[in-house]
């Protein structure tokens, strides 16, 4: 942390620094997910994780042919 | 009794439900009105253009969808007193909590960028130059949010969203054929047959009825207006009266653009505007101000969505009960997104066509996330207790989200690559 406030400047540094520690904290608070992990519910993340990779995928393809 | 005390103690008794109903209607009905926000009112333009009367039967089969929807926010967040992003991060997790908050974030800075276009559009309708209209309109938004009472907020906002029935009267002014009306639009029917243009059309009218804006605006306004689980049939009814005003709303402006622009080639509600401003000033006129009352309050919703979401996740105070040295952090969101999206819009040659496009696409990566986090959450005994879904509710919400993300993922795959309409 010492190294980002030296290269971005003093006041810069610590906003970062902030911004940091506070995502940290939401990711720590938020580890564990409430919700019990049944059959279901991981049938439906799983579905939400292709279907987004899927939809990745497509966007990317597009963005390739409108390159090429 | 006799009649008249029969009578009277049944007026008094409505007076008293109707007063309670004023008390707390707010959130359904400015969630559902703000539905049909810019883009939503160019979508029913464009349709009543192309297809007549012949679509308005499928725009009846959107109230249900709308209401069924946008019902599980209102238990969902008198329940658990917490906004939809919050309530992702806590039961699902920091990495769909991040996901489903920084598409929100992306989703909604985009819509609101297509919010301006409208209002600024529709507002050079009467020589008023942009630059003009975006400083208006973020003056009027701070000055809505500024006074510190939910309560005020959304009163002005229900006076804004009652603006949004100027196509009621308006749908008079052309003096439609009834019958027609009728005969033409009330039988489901897929008008010059079911082909690829009609399929888009249909796919576009979905998507504009339920935006992933929409659950987390309602849910956060359910909670920051306080609502309690013994609220909630009230907040139903109200998320009923304005899935029905909704529909209306659309179905009038399709009859409108049905009637004097049938036929006619038009790519948006600003151009239908302009196009009938010039041989009936009185009808264009209400299209413009419709037009641009959509966009101001689709802004003020979406850009309200997303400061409640980040004072939720980032832990800020985030209520517009709180005045600006309270929740500083949440007011700087608000103006934040308001000055950046009006900027873009005044920026030359910037690219607003590829905007709003862009908007459709990303917006079917959010929504299947949102709506399957909503059925999930629903059904979930720990968090909803009595409140959580009946298998009536679960068959009716789990078959219509499962239509809305294939629909709007078409929708979206359809405007990435437009030949496969072909």
């Amino acid at each position: 942390m010492v190294m980002i406030e030296t290269v971005l400047g003093h006041r810069m540094g610590s906003v970062l620094r902030g911004w940091t520690e506070k995502i940290t904290e939401i990711n720590k608070k938020y580890k564990t997910p409430r919700i019990r992990m049944s059959r279901g519910v991981k049938i439906a993340l799983l579905f939400l994780r292709i279907y987004l990779i899927l939809l990745v995928l497509l966007l990317g393809y597009k963005f390739w042919t409108l390159l090429t | 009794m006799d009649i008249g005390s029969t009578f009277f103690y049944k007026y008094r008794r409505f007076i008293k439900t109707l007063k309670i109903y004023l008390l707390l209607a707010g959130p359904g009905l400015i969630v559902m009105l703000a539905d049909n926000d810019a883009g939503g009112i160019t979508t029913y333009t464009v349709t009543g253009a192309k297809y007549g009367y012949g679509l308005i039967w499928f725009l009846l089969l959107l109230l249900p969808v709308a209401y069924i929807v946008q019902e599980m926010t209102v238990r969902l967040g008198a329940v658990t007193k917490r906004g939809h992003a919050e309530a992702i991060f806590d039961a699902f997790g920091s990495f769909w909590g991040w996901f489903s908050f920084l598409d929100l974030a992306l989703v909604n800075w985009l819509t609101l960028v297509t919010e301006f276009i409208g209002m600024t559009a529709a507002l050079a309708i009467f020589h008023i130059p942009p630059a003009v209209t975006v400083i208006l309109v973020s003056i009027v938004m701070m000055l809505m949010v500024l006074q510190g009472k939910y309560w005020t907020w959304e009163k002005i906002a229900i006076l804004f969203a009652a603006l949004n029935i100027i196509y009621i009267p308006a749908a008079f002014l052309v003096h439609p054929s009834v019958g027609e009306v009728l005969s033409i639009g009330l039988i489901p029917h897929f008008p010059g047959g079911f082909n690829g243009t009609l399929f888009f059309f249909l796919m576009a009218n979905i998507g504009t009825t339920i935006a992933p804006w929409m659950i987390f605006f309602q849910q956060s306004a359910v909670v920051d207006k306080g609502m309690k689980e013994k609220d909630i049939p009230w907040g139903q009814m109200d998320t009923l009266i304005g899935s029905a005003f909704t529909v209306l709303v659309a179905i009038f402006l399709v009859v409108v653009t049905g009637t004097v622009l049938y036929g006619v080639e038009v790519e948006s509600a600003a151009q239908a505007a302009s196009i009938i401003m010039t041989t009936n000033p009185w009808l264009g006129t209400c299209i413009a101000i419709g037009l641009f009352n959509a966009g101001f309050l689709g802004a003020i919703c979406i850009s309200l969505a997303s400061s409640w979401a980040f004072g939720e996740v980032f832990g800020w105070a985030h209520s517009l009960n709180m005045k600006v040295h309270e929740a500083p952090w949440f007011y700087t969101c608000y103006l934040f997104a308001l000055v950046t999206a009006g900027g873009v819009v005044l920026v030359p040659h910037a690219p607003l066509v590829l905007i709003t496009l862009f908007v459709q696409v990303i917006a079917v990566t959010l929504l299947p996330a949102a709506l399957v986090f909503l059925i999930l959450l629903l059904n979930n005994e720990e968090i909803m207790g009595k409140y959580r879904n009946s298998t009536l509710q679960n068959i009716a919400g789990t078959g219509i989200v499962v239509a809305i993300i294939v629909l709007s993922t078409l929708y979206g795959i359809t405007t990435l690559f437009p030949e496969l309409l072909t």
